[in-house]
Order: structure tokens, then sequence, then C-alpha cells
């Protein structure tokens, strides 16, 4: 038990409650903010620091044991993507401070950011299936919230197929639940790992286990994308970074949980399916990338080719690959965030989207420029900087298992990556200014701050790649290594508890085919 | 009587699909509903229907359906209302002010 637990989830929904009281007085909602973003940083840490020397945490609300009631459970994976969320939270904050405009903040941006947060804290650190569909709610209407404030026509349509897209998933997402809870009896995720494991992953197993593939496939925008490049355009920049470093994180989160420890006994279909479907994300994520010569939409497919990267790495499924998941998945969610933070400079910079029509940014934006430079060379995987250790790890065991093709597919979009961003740098900074006639007004150094870092925390992550992988194994072995998650959810149940739960549950559901 | 209801869980999921797959905005909001529903009714059979009593009239009843289920509907039509609503509100508002009434929003350029 560890009630510290909760307070990621706590901190962002007390302030968002707090928030909607001070509706008008815009400062004090900053002010605000900025010290829950600042707790929730200390407290995500402390939680990693407790998981580093104490084991996985465990949090059994109102004190029901497993499999009653909802389980938190923070095993090295969960903190750290708490912890990357806070930090990258934070810094969107900042950014939005400098960038929203005062009609947002006036009409509750700053609540819906804090619920997202709750939404995005919950996903990670639940050990209920149900649970996590419902954190996923939480997120989801935030989002729907922030793409729609501003209300412009743009903004309508996408927030109508938005929330048409989710709609729909969400309910594949309870029918999958439902059927699950037939076949096993429970949702709890440790639970349903070791009944998994005890019934066998046959025919129905398997239904259930491609349906909820296919729900977080289209949360995450792996291969089901179509609606990721044009939602992602709408909102302003702010959103647009917390959106692309947070949103498809949790759906790969929701992936790797579920395809690591509870449908593991069938890696022929589930995670050969998850792999072609990576790397059909990367190839046409490449194409979108390559075709595209607007800035919103080049960045989008670029979120789209590393999804394909990271749910790559999930099929390979060795201790090794997911290391690599591991480590890249924190590094493209600050990555992400910064891309779209220097996007938002260079936008409100030249006030177009078009590569055609900027250019020559570079003489009156040096450090926007050479900060974008290199974290183009993060975003590819050049060492020292924060990508390669990621993308070392799990193209290597990619090679060393029987993935050569998705393997080289990964490779290869790490190239299109590359020539994509180039062509954005070289559009945006090189050449002569063509928007000189009028000077835009710019929060530069409000807008530097978050920016500055984000990039200092890539590079520092890079360097100190020794450092931060020895946290990283960690996580890694327990998602290689299921047994170590259940048990430390399940080491307080008493065993003649848990049998009388099944006693009991056969005899309720007695008339369903099991 | 499980074999009815998956039979009508069908019929909703089907005309839910259909109505979606149309382009006006109104057809596609009753499909979701009609979906959700479906999903609802999903979740209380796949418990089991025919089992007994109420949920829990204490330790010693003779027979009770299980609980979880209905606590998980609960949750979930409470949220589907509210996204029900939320999704209504915007479908309106992109009608009044933009003048869309599909998803396209082809019909708009008249404003």
């Amino acid at each position: 038990m560890n009630n510290l637990l909760v307070m990621p989830l706590l901190i962002p929904a007390l302030t968002a409650v707090i928030l909607i009281f001070l509706k008008d007085r815009i400062g004090l909602q900053r002010v605000i903010s900025a010290v829950s973003g600042f707790i929730n940083i200390a407290v995500a840490a402390l939680i990693v620091y407790q998981v580093h020397t104490d084991g996985i945490q465990t949090l059994y609300m109102g004190g029901w044991m497993p499999p009653y009631g909802i389980v938190f459970v923070a095993d090295m994976f969960a903190a750290l993507l708490v912890l990357t969320t806070s930090i990258v939270g934070a810094a969107c904050l900042f950014f939005s401070f400098a960038s929203i405009g005062e009609e947002r903040e006036r009409y509750y941006y700053y609540v819906f950011f804090h619920f997202l947060l709750t939404g995005v804290s919950g996903s990670f650190l639940t050990g209920d299936l149900f649970n996590l569909f419902v954190c996923f709610e939480v997120l989801l209407v935030a989002s729907y919230s922030m793409i729609v404030l501003g209300g412009t026509r743009v903004q309508l349509r996408e927030t109508l197929k938005y929330i048409l897209v989710n709609v729909l998933s969400s309910s594949l997402f309870v029918a999958a639940i439902a059927y699950l809870y037939a076949a096993t009896g429970t949702l709890n995720m440790a639970h349903l790992a070791v009944r998994v494991a005890e019934a066998g992953q046959g025919g129905i197993m398997n239904v259930i286990a491609v349906l909820l593939l296919l729900v977080f496939s289209l949360k995450a925008g792996l291969l089901l994308f179509f609606w990721l490049p044009d939602s992602y355009s709408a909102p302003p920049l702010a959103v647009r970074a917390l959106f692309g470093a947070l949103l498809t994180k949790v759906g790969l989160y929701a992936i790797t949980r579920t395809f690591t420890l509870i449908f593991i006994h069938d890696t022929g279909l589930t995670h050969s399916l998850m792999g072609w479907m990576a790397g059909a994300t990367m190839i046409l994520g490449a194409v979108g990338a390559l075709a595209y010569s607007d800035l919103s939409r080049i960045f989008n497919y670029n979120i789209i080719i590393s999804v394909g990267f990271l749910a790559f790495g999930i099929s390979v499924l060795t201790q090794d690959s997911l290391n690599g998941v591991v480590f890249y998945l924190m590094h493209d969610m600050i990555a992400k965030a910064l891309l779209f933070f220097l996007g938002g400079m260079i936008l409100a910079a030249s006030g177009t989207e078009q590569l055609k029509l900027m250019g020559g940014l570079i003489r009156r934006y040096p450090w926007t420029g050479w900060m974008f430079f290199i974290l183009t060379l993060a975003l590819v995987g050049v060492p020292p900087l924060s990508g390669f250790a990621g993308k070392v790890m799990m193209i290597r065991s990619g090679f060393g298992g029987m993935h050569v093709a998705l393997a080289l597919i990964a490779l290869a979009s790490s190239f299109v990556v590359l020539y994509s961003l180039i062509k954005v740098f070289q559009g945006v900074f090189w050449g002569g200014e063509r928007s000189e006639e009028e000077i835009r007004p710019l929060h530069y150094k409000a807008m530097m701050a978050p920016a500055a870092v984000l990039f200092v925390l890539i590079i520092l992550m890079g360097i100190g790649a020794e450092t931060v992988n020895g946290f990283v194994m960690q996580a890694g072995a327990v998602l290689a290594d299921p047994a170590q998650y259940i048990n430390a959810v399940m080491k307080g149940v008493d065993p003649d508890g848990l049998s009388n739960i099944i006693e009991l549950h056969d005899s309720v559901s007695v008339d369903v085919p099991q | 009587m499980e074999l009815l209801i998956a039979l009508a869980i069908g019929v909703l999921f089907t005309v839910g699909v259909y109505l979606v797959l149309s382009k006006s905005l109104l057809r596609i909001l009753l499909g979701t509903t009609l979906i959700t529903h479906g999903v609802h009714l999903l979740l209380l059979t796949m418990a089991g229907l025919k089992t007994g009593a109420s949920p829990l009239l204490g330790e010693n009843a003779d027979s009770y359906v299980d609980p979880l289920p209905q606590a998980l509907i609960l949750t979930s039509i409470v949220i589907s209302f509210g996204v029900s609503a939320f999704f209504i509100v915007l479908a309106y508002r992109a009608y009044r002010s933009a003048g869309m009434d599909d998803v396209e929003g082809s019909r708009g350029e008249r404003e």
C-alpha cells in the first residue's frame, strides 16, 4: 500500500476543480497551474525513487484486495512515464502561458489541461482494465474540449470527426471488456494475466486480444491513423504539443501493458499482427511525411512514424527491445513536445504553415534554428542524443530475432524522418526572408524557456544514457517477466479467498459458454 | 434468453454501423447512441442473465447475480451520456455557426 500513487491523479484533478471557480482571474490561474505542475513533477520523481529502491508499488483503493476493487500499480515503466508526463505537461503549461491567448485562458483552458493530465497519469497507473477505460474517457473528453476551444470552422469539423472515431473505439473497448469478463471473470490486469495463462490463449482469447489491439491502435494511431493528421492540425500549437507528446503514447502504453502482461501466449498471432501493422504504419507515415510541404502535416506524420517504430519494438518482445521501447517512449514524449514548441515559434514568427512561404528565419531566431537542427538529429537517433539508445536496442533485437524485414523498415523510416525534418529546416531557416514586411510580435523569451528546458533534457538523456538506462532496465525487466508484476499485485491476496471467487464466478455465470 | 438478447445486440450494432456510415450528422449521432446501447446490453448479457435475484441481498442470500457488470454498465452509461451530450451540442453549434450538417462540412460553403 502506498497512498502516494494516487497523487499524480489527485493533484491535477483538484487543480482543475479549483480553477473552474477562478474563471476571470487569469493571473491566479497561471500561478496555481504552475505550482500544481511543479508539485506533480516532485511527486512523480518521488514515486520513481520509491519504485527504484523498493520495487513495484501498489495501492488498493478502499482497502479492497484484488481481484475486488481497483488497484493502482506503479512499476518502473508506469512511474517513468508519469514522470515524463509531468515534466512535458509542465513545459506545455509554460508554453501555453506564452502562446495560448487570453480568450482561451478565460474559457477554462487550464481546467481542461489539468483534466487531460489527470486522465493520462491515471491511464499509466491503473491496474484495472475498466478503470483504464474510464481514465481514457477522462483524457478524451478533456481533449475534445481542447481541440474545439476557440470554435473556428476547422476546429468544429475536426472535433466532430475526432469524437466520432473515439466514441466508436471506446464502444469497442467496452465490448472487448465485456467479452473478457465473460471469459475470465475478472478485470484486474494481474489477475487477468493469471487467468489467461491458466485457461490458455485459445480461440476466444485471441478474438478478444485482437479486438483490444484494434481499439488501442485506433487510440495510438497505429495503422488506423486516418483521423490523426487532420485532427491534430486544428488546435493551437500548445495543444498540439500536448497531444503529440502524450495522447498517442497512452495508446502505446495500453498496447505495451496488455501485450506484455496478459496476451503473451500466442505471439505468433497477436504480436506478428502488431509487427506488420507497425511496418505498414512506418511506411504509410513516411509516405505522408514526404508528400506534404506544410509544417503541421509533416510533424503529424512524424508522430505516426514514431508510433509505428515503437509498436515494432513492442512486437519483438525481448528484454532488449522492451528496454528500447521504454527508453524511446520517454525520449519521444519529450522530443515531440519540443518539436511542436519550435513549430509554434516558427508559426508565430512567419504566420504561415506552408514551407514555400517561409525562409531566412535563422537570422532573426538563430537559437530556434539550431535547436531545431539538433532536435532533428535526436529524432533520427544520432548519438550522443536521446533518440540513439532506444533505437539501437530495438533495432538490434529486431535483427537478432526473426524480424529482419521490420528492422530494415524501421531503419529506413529514420532516414525519412531525417529527410522530412531537414526539408523543414532548409525551408524555414535558410534562404532569404520572405515575410520581412511584417515582423510579428512574439513572446520569444517566454516561448523559449520551456523549449530550452526540454532541449537540455534531450541532451542530458543522451549523454547520461547510462544513468537513465539503469531505470530503463528495471522497467524492461518487469515488462519482460510478467510474474514480477503479478506477484507484486497479488502478494497480499489469500489463495483460499481467490479460489472461492473462482467458484462464485463459475456458479454465477453458469449459462455463459466458456 | 441469451440468444435473443445476443440477436438484439447484433441488430443494434448493425443499425448503428449503418447510420454511422451515412453523411448526415444527425444520423451519425443516432448511430453512435445505438452502438453504445448495444455495448451496454452486451456487458449485461456477458455476465449471465438467468441466475437469480438482485445483487447482494446479504451474505446468506440463496442466489444473486454478479453485481460488477451492473456497476460497469452504470459507469459506462454515465460516460456515454456525457459524451453524447457534448457531441450533440457540438453538432448543433457546428450547424448554427458554420452551417455544417455533414462530416465533410461541404454544405457550409454557403455562409
